[in-house]
């Protein structure tokens, strides 16, 4: 395999899948399935095809691989795609969940061949937002993903579906212009937008770099969300369709803390050190407000969005500790609350399915007509509350473990967090689940069809699995993480040093 | 021996696989995909009937099949024998080893690993858990029988066994985490267990999230002690506490000490778990469960994990003097709390719950006055009485078709010998009548508080010692004598409990008579030394108590017996008696019988104000603040998007679309022709 552009290959061959899609002909029953089975083989094929990363990727290596490098745009931009410990499990993460989500809308009856285009096509966005190695290049796969969704929320969404992209957009669009600006400005003064240049020679001055820091930061921050710009998110949520939400939480989100450690951490050291305390005050804000907000919603899909808020706090939190178990921490809940939040859209899009509502007081009682469903939407409640022995313990586990060591401020307020989350998941599972089923509307629900076992039961695996034993995933960034923190302690410790000069 | 330890732990882990796999109904019926998203709903309602909405549980029939609860009893049974078998193998050699079992949680320096540390300490809790658990497992075949969800509440048992197993066998405190969080799981779903009920479904959650509160003390405990060792594991972390001694550390911008922070973070987490003062208001709750859940979990195993913590952290507390002295305080006023509040209750099972709650305060004081083998011998004796008792209470209920409210009991005696006689046997050895088990353990106790110069605990545990005969017997004579108060049809079906439930009793007594006099020298006698070996911190106080005056020996013995004088007379001799103190002391009584007031001072102080927040942030917050100025105050300047949704439908969208797609067409053609020189 070594000769192949493999990271090319999984990036663009959903598009083949797109292709074969648009020579499909007609509307009838054989033409919807054919989209519908041509959607799903591509994106398995794809998930297959991604394994070999995985299969050849040397966790001890700290440095890209597999990369790739063509001339592209004339001298500038380039067109280089590679994979470090950072970026690879993003990869899976995406081809892994894409399966998913095409069974998931196996019964979207709108526009099917659009939709299945636009996820396809979104698919190769995302997968190349974590393959790019140039600042140009990664720009076009963060911008241009932006599209696919948009249309998914806009198109195949609910009652407010305009209002909500409509926001989705004014957040995004304001983040992508000062990041652009940053690019340009970059590519000015290194003369060059080759990532793994720009990695080995950070050169900015400490000026510029907090001007830098601030632009990027603008981007990221709306795709995280962290408060208090995090609004858009639950109405995105709740209007977009079940798989739209799941690649949202799942994927989309995911894109600012990896944008985080990409760029704003390796390029911007000084102006992240800068900026730590204001990142910190965010992300605990953003875990308590968030949280308390999630325990006064009355709709499904708007709490599971509030929490994932909240959870992407400990992420921003675990980023910026700059420390081992802060960033691990970090990563692993990254990994963690894609297959998480990510199910816990699809659980409520199985009750959306059979009741077409989101609202919480519809429910009640499921668990005696559908056991299975009560089951499943347990183990994530569980995983989502960072109960140990699901992946969602050791990454806020470890994210706090790093803000102890750095700031016992915040690790003090952000751990209130595993309070409030018990408090506002179990409220949910109670008012859904438990309770006596007497709503005539519920009594004959059926328990969960063989589809949505198979969308589901890969997810309840992993979930308990990762949280027994994380140390595949662990491992993969181990390596990238040491790397990453060196010259930033480096900078701290040089910052510390000149500060006790200052002082004599 | 390696393969013994890993079967007492996953044995149950596969029985509750079994009864969860093969018992439920969870694995069973699919929907299709048919019925939800065709026209037809109808033709899935076959396989699911009617379910009982009975007031007390689900009360239909079962009708799957039997062998998985048996096959998960006999898993449980072969894991207590087991324990047995260690136990008796660590009364005549004591040694401490370690079990390997699979990675954990690797990053950078912190290494968690899955992992079974067996020594004297652990043994001991095996022995406990094991025992309690098997005999719960087969009590609860008879008194669930009636339940159509029996496989599910084996499944849960034993699934709380496993976590309750990973807790006392852990050598690092993640794993312990891990084994404390779990058992928390297990004790939400068990609480909540009739899901129907709504007091059920509250009290588990007002279980997990207390419980919470607890664990992040705990959590930051563990974050500290990663800080200042470097390690999570015990060994490391004992090894390196004598250095700590005196050093302080900034925590919340204060300069503190860096053991009794620690220590004091940790302690928090044994107050949830453990139901001490402040952190209690869950357990009585807790007694939604079906009674076997009560014995088990909420008398004789998880509440002690907080007792378990402080006993395995003690060579860390045994260094930090002022975390000692805050555990027994914490740990006397517990004890006389809620042996006050049992006074008054009239639920059956209340009064025991919060007797386990003041018990629990006894086994603090022994450990925070560094008796640390005297709280964990208590902590052992009260296994056999309190789910005793618990599985009695519940041979009651039972008799007494649901009944829980003791002021309808009364004259049950006769009907029920056997039951009475259990419940007999339980109250002497809760109360310390002598050469029953708590005789040993919980004198010691006293005698211990005394021994180190504790005058406060000491009168707390004697007074709260009074309560709880007081106590004990008011709900022997409520229960079993005086005249019938339960109207005749309930009356005429009052029986005694099948064997299958009696058997557990009898073992469980004989555990109440004997465990004392039996094993009092290994764990408490001169040669408790030996025994210990190291696996628990030793202190003077172990001899000292020992060598206290007659009159402070005698002391719990004459305020049981005071104790029980009073209730004779209350709820025997002249029953108007209570009453009229009651409304003598109308505000006192009100004052215990609402239980000093917490619930609703927790709900004032937390619960409200948290949703208000809640709502506040949400609606002001994000909706007046954050839109107001952000998206939607941009979007009445660029034009009123809200009114002019319906005319522009989908025309904005496609708009959005293509402006995004110019800026990145602009961007490209920029390098290409501009930019790229």
């Amino acid at each position: 395999m070594s000769g192949w552009p493999i990271l090319s290959l999984v990036t663009f061959l959903p598009l083949l899948g797109v292709a074969f899609i648009l020579t499909v002909r007609g509307d009838d029953e054989t033409a919807l399935r054919n989209i519908r089975w041509g959607a799903l083989w591509t994106t398995i094929v794809t998930f297959l095809l991604s394994l070999f990363i995985w299969a050849g990727f040397d966790s001890n290596s700290a440095g890209f691989q597999f990369v790739e490098k063509h001339e592209w745009l004339g001298s500038a931009a380039i067109y280089q795609m590679g994979v470090d410990g950072i970026s690879m499990p993003f990869v899976i993460l995406t081809t892994f969940l894409m399966p998913i989500c095409i069974l998931a809308s196996w019964h979207v009856t709108k526009r099917v061949r659009e939709y299945m285009i636009a996820f396809l096509v979104l698919e190769t966005l995302m997968i190349g937002v974590f393959c790019a190695l140039d600042m140009v290049l990664f720009y076009l796969f963060f911008e241009a993903g932006l599209i696919p969704m948009f249309l998914i929320i806009g198109i195949w969404g609910g009652v407010r579906r305009v209002y909500a992209s409509f926001k989705f957009f004014l957040y995004t669009l304001l983040g992508s212009v000062l990041m652009l600006l940053a690019i340009i400005y970059m590519y000015w003064t290194a003369g060059t937008t080759d990532i793994i240049a720009l990695l080995q020679n950070p050169s900015f001055t400490p000026e510029a770099q907090r001007w830098l820091w601030l632009a990027f930061f603008a981007s990221f921050a709306v795709k995280m969300p962290m408060w208090p710009v995090h609004t858009w998110l639950p109405d995105a949520h709740v209007e977009a369709p079940t798989a739209g939400s799941v690649i949202l939480a799942a994927i989309l989100l995911k894109m600012g803390g990896y944008g985080f450690l990409r760029f704003s951490l390796p390029m911007f050291p000084d102006a992240s050190l800068y900026f730590q305390t204001f990142v910190y005050t965010l992300s605990v804000i953003a875990i308590i407000y968030t949280s308390l907000v999630a325990l006064m919603q009355e709709d499904m899909k708007k709490l599971i969005a509030y929490s994932s808020v909240a959870h992407m706090g400990f992420v921003t939190m675990g980023i910026f500790t700059m420390n081992r178990q802060g960033i691990d921490g970090a990563m692993f809940q990254m990994i963690s609350h894609g297959l998480v939040s990510g199910a816990l859209f699809l659980c409520v899009g199985v009750v959306y399915d059979r009741m077409h509502t989101r609202e919480i007081k519809a429910y009640g009682g499921l668990v005696s007509t559908m056991p299975l469903y009560a089951f499943t939407f347990l183990v994530f409640t569980m995983a989502n509350v960072g109960l140990p022995g699901t992946s969602g313990f050791v990454g806020e586990f470890l994210s706090l473990m790093g803000a102890f060591k750095d700031n016992t401020w915040v690790a003090f307020f952000a751990t209130t967090g595993v309070i409030l989350s018990a408090a506002y998941a179990l409220w949910l599972y109670r008012r859904v689940i438990y309770g006596k089923l007497e709503k005539p509307a519920l009594m004959h629900l059926p328990d969960m069809t063989p589809r949505e076992v198979m969308t589901l039961a890969p997810l309840v695996v992993l979930t308990i699995f990762f949280g027994a034993y994380p140390a595949p995933i662990l491992d993969i960034f181990g390596a990238s993480v040491e790397n990453l923190i060196k010259p930033l302690n480096e900078a701290a410790a040089a910052a510390q040093a000149l500060a006790t000069a200052s002082l004599q | 021996m390696n393969t013994v330890y890993i079967a007492i732990v996953f044995l149950p882990l596969l029985g509750a696989l079994i009864a969860g796999l093969f018992g439920t109904k969870a694995f069973k019926g699919l929907g299709s995909d048919a019925d939800v998203y065709g026209e037809h709903h109808a033709h899935a309602d076959d396989h699911h009937d009617a379910h009982g909405h009975d007031d007390h549980g689900h009360h239909g029939h079962y009708d799957g099949p039997a062998w998985p609860m048996y096959v998960t009893t006999v898993l449980l049974c072969i894991s207590a024998v087991l324990s047995w078998y260690v136990f008796v193998g660590f009364l005549a050699e004591p040694h401490s080893t370690k079990v390997e079992v699979l990675r954990w949680i690797n990053s950078g320096t912190l290494t968690a690993n899955w992992s079974l540390r067996i020594d004297t300490l652990t043994a001991v809790m095996l022995v406990v858990v094991n025992t309690v658990s098997a005999l719960v497992h087969i009590y609860s075949l008879g008194y669930m029988s009636h339940d159509e969800h029996q496989p599910r509440f084996f499944a849960y048992l034993s699934l709380f066994t496993f976590a309750m197993l990973m807790l006392v066998t852990s050598d690092n405190l993640v794993q312990m985490f891990f084994g404390w969080e779990g058992v928390g799981l297990a004790s939400y779903l068990l609480i909540g267990f009739w899901y129907t009920r709504e007091s059920a479904n509250a009290a588990a959650i007002k279980a997990f999230v207390v419980n919470r509160v607890g664990d992040f003390g705990f959590a930051l405990g563990i974050f500290g002690c990663f800080f200042i060792f470097g390690s999570v594991d015990f060994d490391t972390i004992f090894g390196a506490a004598a250095g700590q001694v005196g050093k302080t550390f900034t925590f919340l911008s204060w300069d503190v000490d860096v053991l009794t922070v620690l220590c004091l973070l940790l302690f928090m987490g044994a107050m949830g778990k453990s139901a001490q003062f402040l952190l209690h208001t869950w357990l009585p709750d807790a007694m939604e469960g079906p009674t076997p859940v009560s014995a088990l979990i909420h008398a004789a195993t998880m509440v002690t994990a907080g007792v378990f913590l402080v006993a395995r952290m003690s060579p860390m507390f045994e260094l930090a003097p002022d975390a000692k002295n805050v555990v027994v305080i914490i740990g006397a006023i517990t004890a006389f709390f809620a042996a006050t509040v049992g006074l008054v209750q009239n639920d059956i099972k209340r009064v025991i719950a919060y007797s386990t709650c003041s018990q629990l305060g006894y086994m603090f004081v022994a450990l925070g006055v560094g008796a640390y083998g005297v709280g964990i011998f208590h902590l052992f004796t009260h296994a056999f009485f309190k789910a005793l008792l618990f599985l009695g209470s519940g041979s009651v209920i039972h008799a007494m078709s649901g009944e829980q409210d003791m002021r309808k009991m009364g004259g049950l005696a006769p009907h029920i010998r056997i039951t009475w006689a259990m419940m007999i046997i339980g109250n002497l050895a809760l109360t310390g009548f002598p050469f029953t088990a708590g005789y040993f353990s919980k004198d010691a106790i006293i005698e211990s508080s005394y021994a180190a110069n504790w005058g406060f605990a000491f009168w707390l545990l004697v007074i709260a010692a009074f309560c709880t005969s007081f106590y004990s017997w008011r709900l022997a004579f409520m229960t079993f004598h005086g005249h019938p108060r339960a109207d005749r049809e309930t009356m005429a079906h009052v029986h005694e409990s099948p064997n299958v439930m009696l058997i557990p009793l009898y073992v469980l007594a004989v555990g109440a008579l004997a465990a004392g006099f039996v094993f009092k020298d290994y764990f408490i006698g001169h040669h408790y030394a030996e025994f210990w070996h190291g696996a628990v911190a030793d202190n003077e106080i172990m001899h000292a108590f020992h060598e206290v005056p007659g009159w402070v020996v005698a002391s719990p013995f004459v305020a049981m017996a005071l104790g029980f004088a009073l209730a004779f007379l209350f709820y025997i001799r002249d029953t108007s008696l209570p009453v009229k103190l009651a409304a003598q002391h109308e505000p006192l009584y009100r004052f215990l019988l609402n239980k000093w007031y917490f619930d609703e001072l927790y709900d004032l102080i937390f619960v409200r104000p948290a949703m208000w927040l809640g709502r506040f942030f949400w609606r002001k917050g994000d909706g007046y603040v954050i839109d107001g100025f952000g998206p939607d105050g941009v979007s009445s300047v660029v034009g009123d998007v809200t009114k002019g949704v319906v005319r522009l439908q989908t025309g904005y969208l496609y708009h959005y679309a293509f402006a995004m797609m110019i800026g990145v067409a602009a961007l490209i053609s920029w390098f290409m022709f501009g930019g790229a020189h």
